[in-house]
């Protein structure tokens, strides 16, 4: 007669506490204090942030302080290049440091939904960490709140960062007149393509990662031209299109660009062809764009060569007097058209 | 001067003096993605003035009528349905609102780039039910037979498709035979062509003395396809040509064409604003009706219709431009589209709104010197 | 109403592996995508197809195909060239 009795389980889960966010995490008391000693303290450790005070306490700033703040919902979490966490340091140093600043410190809030492992988790802190010591900027304060599981987006980052402007800097559509050139430091469309590739539905491998980085350092460099530099913004949602759109807004000078100067790298131009999608209005998370007298386009273009992220740096166009103010592609045929802002989501179609 | 610019250059001045010798003509850009490729290679602004392009009914989703769109809302609204979609639909709007509102509102929505991807979706997710929208020309509907063949052969039971593809022909044929817009001739869309072949438009041409070159879509290719289109008109030839031989054959795909008429039967159609055409539409056979959401589901077309004061019909055949419509650029914006024509990123109003507003001509570019 | 784009076949996997139909990678300019070869089944690794919505739609001679191309590559030349100026 065969056994009745049965093998024991090899060995009882771990506990689900230790393996995803609970709601209990957030309840203040000692998973709490556990989740945020083992999984979010250590990785971002440094002298401001240590004290663990209601507030961090930062060093005098003098002269203007520049402030911003941002909050990242990508999806996926993550794709080649990058991750929500490296978004979320990258994309508030960058918004803080185009306003001629240097950036002296950020905030970290995070949504955690309840079901998010663990180990997912640890992941995006790596990146969090690794992304701010690549900026040289420290995280000091921040908070953590769980919510119950919902459309199961796992996780939810809110960034503010503040930094002191350079003396003498004077960044301002309000600089620009027609003739000025307009730079990009770098390829475009990488990070709004490397995001799509990973989403399901559209999955496709490609070479192309995003490209998002913390600009400061390129920023500081660009700032060397001197008062040749008018202008800086970085492209992101709404591409290089949504960004001149708002420019020619803003100045109510036109511009024209040429699309044969726009670095795109083939694999950028091919996935965009291939998707049906216009590399004008496709994200970025690691570009300037730069807005430069004629005399001191050269320069700062030589001072963008010089840093590892400015290499591909090109002028791409100018401002131009136009009525009404619109911005207009050269194209690559030699003819002209329209470039507008985008109009929400890009999405890949058959026709 | 790289040689497509020296081509480009040519070919421009070529059309300038066709046209300068033949006066004025109109052709119909059948597809969407010509007129949208044409604007967007900025070819357009430096056609002759006199060389009238005419948008046709080329736009899988401006010719969908608003019974099918408030089908697949239907469905998005039940909640135990996966409705699966281009993205080229995915803001169409309809009584339920669109696609896009619908998941903004919780319903189970995926974007696909390929039919593929939402058969891989209820294979791994065999809980789930999901309904794929078909839609688009000869050049897509290979794509619905073939899948429709893989979902058998892995036994798939999740899946189903609600038909809406459109042949071209038929329609084209409607539109001459209505004789509304003189029309002189024909840019042929060219990856429609790849599959049904260019002799498919003979019989058009010869019944209906009009011209028609299959073009591509790269700039110098538009262009040859024009300059030739052009000289055909001026020497009155109600010929069929062919300027993009890489891709496109006399005979078209054999092999896509069998898929066709193995799974899927030609059926009359309603399409927006030119009311039903005989055989116009394709049905899948009975041998695979169990994967026809609209059996399966139980959905009935409704009657279409056009938002009230939307011209969208008469757009599509070419009767009205889109300034013509008190709507454009007013309350119907790519943002706040009324009427498909703004939804779909080849709507000629879309098209229009994009590029065509303050739209200029310029000189060709000049010729270089041998 | 048709974007089809030429890309390269890197493999293909045959049908009848698992009841799938036949399918190829393909590559577009460093973007790597499984395309259907429902359509061109006779096609193999090293063509050059004509792709619209993962499909394969029909062979492209190697020439022309590679020539849609070139103009990226003539671009990436044409900035390299810009960025070297002094």
């Amino acid at each position: 007669m065969e056994s009745l009795k049965k093998k024991p389980p090899a060995g009882l889960p771990p506990p689900a506490e230790d393996q995803c966010i609970l709601l209990a995490h957030g309840g203040g008391g000692e998973l709490t204090r556990r989740l945020l000693q083992q999984h979010i303290l250590p990785k971002l450790a440094n002298p401001l942030l240590d004290p663990l005070t209601d507030a961090a306490v930062l060093p005098a700033m003098h002269g203007q302080v520049c402030f911003s703040t941002d909050t990242f919902v990508v999806q996926p979490l993550f794709f080649p290049g990058g991750d929500i966490g490296r978004l979320a340091v990258c994309g508030t140093v960058n918004d803080v440091a185009v306003m001629g600043a240097e950036v002296q410190a950020l905030s970290l809030g995070l949504v955690l939904e309840e079901g998010l492992p663990l180990s997912v988790l640890d992941k995006v802190m790596a990146s969090i960490a690794a992304a701010a010591r690549e900026a040289g900027v420290p995280i000091v304060t921040g908070d953590t709140k769980v919510v119950e599981r919902r459309r199961g987006d796992g996780l939810i980052i809110s960034t503010a960062g503040v930094g002191r402007r350079l003396d003498g800097v004077e960044l301002g559509p309000w600089r620009i007149k027609a003739g000025d050139k307009v730079i990009v430091s770098g390829g475009l469309a990488e990070h709004g393509l490397a995001v799509m590739s990973a989403r399901e539905g559209l999955g496709f491998d490609t070479s192309i990662k995003s490209d998002a980085a913390p600009l400061n350092g390129l920023v500081l460099a660009a700032l060397g031209a001197g008062a040749g530099l008018k202008f800086m913004r970085d492209p992101t949602r709404g591409g290089l299109a949504g960004l001149l759109a708002d420019l020619s807004e803003e100045t109510g000078l036109g511009l024209e660009i040429e699309e044969d100067a726009l670095p795109l790298t083939p694999a950028v131009r091919a996935a965009s062809e291939m998707l049906g999608l216009d590399p004008l209005s496709i994200a970025n998370e690691g570009k300037l764009v730069l807005v430069a007298s004629p005399d001191s386009a050269e320069r700062v273009l030589q001072l963008c060569h010089q840093h590892p992220l400015g290499r591909r740096a090109a002028v791409v166009g100018a401002f131009v007097e136009a009525a009404p103010p619109l911005v207009e592609l050269i194209t690559r045929a030699g003819g002209r058209r329209i470039v507008l802002r985008p109009y929400g989501e890009e999405l890949p179609r058959i026709c | 001067m790289s040689q497509e610019s020296r081509e480009v250059a040519q070919l421009a001045n070529d059309l300038h003096r066709v046209c300068r010798e033949a006066g004025p003509m109109s052709v119909m850009e059948v597809c969407g993605t010509h007129t949208v490729s044409l604007f967007r290679t900025g070819i357009k602004a430096f056609l002759p003035e006199s060389f009238r392009l005419v948008s046709g009914p080329g736009c899988p989703v401006c010719v969908t009528a608003q019974g099918y769109i408030d089908a697949a809302l239907d469905l998005c609204a039940r909640g135990d349905v996966t409705v699966a979609s281009y993205g080229d639909m995915l803001k169409v709007p309809g009584q339920k609102g669109s696609l896009e509102s619908q998941r903004a509102n919780g319903a189970k929505v995926l974007v696909c780039y390929s039919v593929r991807d939402a058969l891989k979706h209820a294979l791994e997710h065999p809980h789930e039910q999901v309904v794929f929208l078909a839609v688009g020309f000869e050049t897509t509907a290979p794509a619905t037979a073939a899948v429709v063949l893989e979902a058998e052969r892995l036994g798939v039971g999740n899946f189903s498709l609600l038909l809406g593809h459109k042949l071209v022909m038929p329609a084209v044929e409607a539109l001459l035979a209505a004789n509304d817009v003189p029309l002189d001739g024909f840019l042929l869309p060219g990856h429609v062509s790849v599959i049904i072949g260019s002799h498919a438009y003979e019989p058009v041409a010869a019944r209906f003395g009009k011209a028609g070159v299959v073009t591509g879509f790269e700039p110098a290719q538009m262009l040859r396809g024009l300059v030739r289109l052009a000289e055909l008109v001026a020497i009155r030839r109600a010929a069929i040509e062919n300027v993009y031989q890489v891709a496109v054959g006399a005979a078209g795909n054999r092999v896509a064409q069998a898929l066709l008429q193995k799974v899927l039967t030609p059926a009359d159609a309603e399409w927006r604003a030119l009311g039903t055409i005989p055989l116009s539409g394709l049905a899948l056979r009975e041998p695979w009706a169990r994967f026809d959401a609209a059996a399966r589901y139980g959905l009935t077309f409704g009657a279409d219709y056009d938002p009230p004061g939307c011209r969208c019909g008469e757009v599509i055949q070419g009767k009205a431009l889109p300034q013509d419509c008190p709507h454009f650029a007013k309350g119907c914006t790519p943002r706040r589209p009324i009427g498909p024509c703004m939804v779909s990123s080849e709507g000629t109003c879309a098209a229009w709104f994009k590029y065509g507003r303050n739209f200029r001509h310029v000189a060709p570019p000049p010729v270089p010197a041998a | 109403m048709c974007l089809g784009v030429p890309g390269r076949i890197m493999e293909v996997s045959p049908a009848g592996a698992d009841k799938r139909e036949a399918t190829a990678a393909v590559d577009f300019q460093g973007s790597r995508v499984e395309v259907s070869l429902s359509l061109v089944p006779e096609a193999k690794a090293g063509d050059w197809v004509l792709v619209h919505a993962g499909y394969a739609l029909t062979l492209l001679p190697e020439d022309e195909a590679a020539e849609t191309w070139r103009w990226l590559e003539l671009a990436e030349v044409k900035q390299e060239i810009d960025r070297g100026r002094p």
